[in-house]
């Protein structure tokens, strides 16, 4: 299966590999996995005290079009607030880095990872909030 | 079950068509438990190779020669699958109408993937060491991992019929295959460059 040139353009030169303080307030985390693939992807999220995403870092083990996801995800969501960092969907994910059908599940596999990202850091900031 | 209906071969169209419509476990003589007895498998694949072998409907009309062919590719199928630990548990819970692996469903125990994360970062560590020696001690502990799995999912599926945990362990026993699957082609690849 040939891969498009977007996706091997973030599979060879991948944008924000690494981590993030996972103990920060400020930072949420997303994991999740895909069992028919056994990709595994790991999303964390800084966010500033305007709730504007400042930072964004993956780790994802998986095909070419996930790591394309994942990569491409963590350039989106810079700059964005969380609540539009949630809105992102999947199908947007796709048609920009071309997915064939077979691989549409990566990029569902990156909405989801955003969207427990969020989720962790709202607990976070709820947890702040009540403290 | 099959070995009544291939007795009777002078009907063999309708012998077929109950072969192919059969569950994958029926068409081995097995009950459709997650623990199996292989060898029985083993045995009465062979025989169904051998009873629906080209060889065999040399003279036959055209009918049979596809349906024989039919029969052997469906039992080529449904072996793979039972073979298969993980694709067992999986075609069982099918059979349950439960799809394990639904590309939608992402959520796993957190401290599964945590744990899938750091065999992962081993795997990569190891292949860039070039450390063999621990690339097979991480196959081991993965092999560990799958086998306590596999008793958990005989337990869950063959005594409490507790399918939805069995899910659970299923998904997580796919994606230690996974793994090893990728260890075994790092550690292939490593000794090729010995």
């Amino acid at each position: 299966m040939a891969y498009s040139d977007k996706v091997l353009d973030h599979y060879e030169n991948p944008r924000n590999v690494g981590t993030l303080d996972k103990n920060d307030p400020n930072v949420g985390t997303g994991m999740v996995g895909a069992p028919a693939c056994g990709d595994v992807m790991k999303l964390m999220i800084k966010v500033n005290d305007a709730g504007i995403i400042e930072d964004a870092k993956f780790k994802t083990y998986g095909c070419g079009s996930a790591i394309a996801s994942s990569s491409l995800v963590t350039e989106w969501l810079k700059g964005k607030t969380i609540d539009e960092a949630y809105a992102i969907k999947n199908s947007a994910i796709a048609e920009e880095l071309a997915l064939p059908p077979v691989k549409i599940h990566c990029s569902v596999l990156a909405e989801d990872a955003i969207k427990a990202a969020v989720a962790d850091i709202k607990a976070k900031q709820l947890a702040k909030v009540s403290a | 079950m099959w070995r009544k209906l291939y007795s009777l071969s002078s009907n063999l169209s309708s012998n077929l068509a109950l072969s192919l419509g059969s569950n994958h476990f029926e068409l081995f003589g097995l009950s459709p438990k997650f623990n199996i007895e292989l060898a029985t498998l083993e045995s009465n694949f062979r025989k169904i190779q051998s009873e629906s072998h080209p060889d065999r409907f040399v003279s036959a009309s055209s009918a049979e020669k596809l349906q024989s062919m039919q029969l052997a590719t469906h039992a080529n199928e449904a072996y793979q699958i039972l073979k298969n630990p993980a694709n067992r548990a999986k075609y069982l819970l099918e059979l349950q109408g439960i799809e394990a692996i639904s590309e939608t469903n992402t959520a796993m125990p957190l401290d599964f993937l945590m744990q899938q994360m750091e065999w992962r970062e081993s795997l990569e560590d190891a292949k860039a060491a070039k450390d063999i020696n621990a690339l097979e001690n991480l196959l081991r502990e993965m092999q560990q991992e799958a086998k306590l799995l596999q008793s958990e999912i005989a337990v869950l599926i063959d005594q409490k019929q507790d399918y939805t945990s069995a899910t659970d362990a299923t998904r997580k026993l796919i994606f230690i295959n996974k793994v090893v699957v990728d260890i075994n082609k790092a550690i292939e690849q490593l000794e090729a460059n010995l």
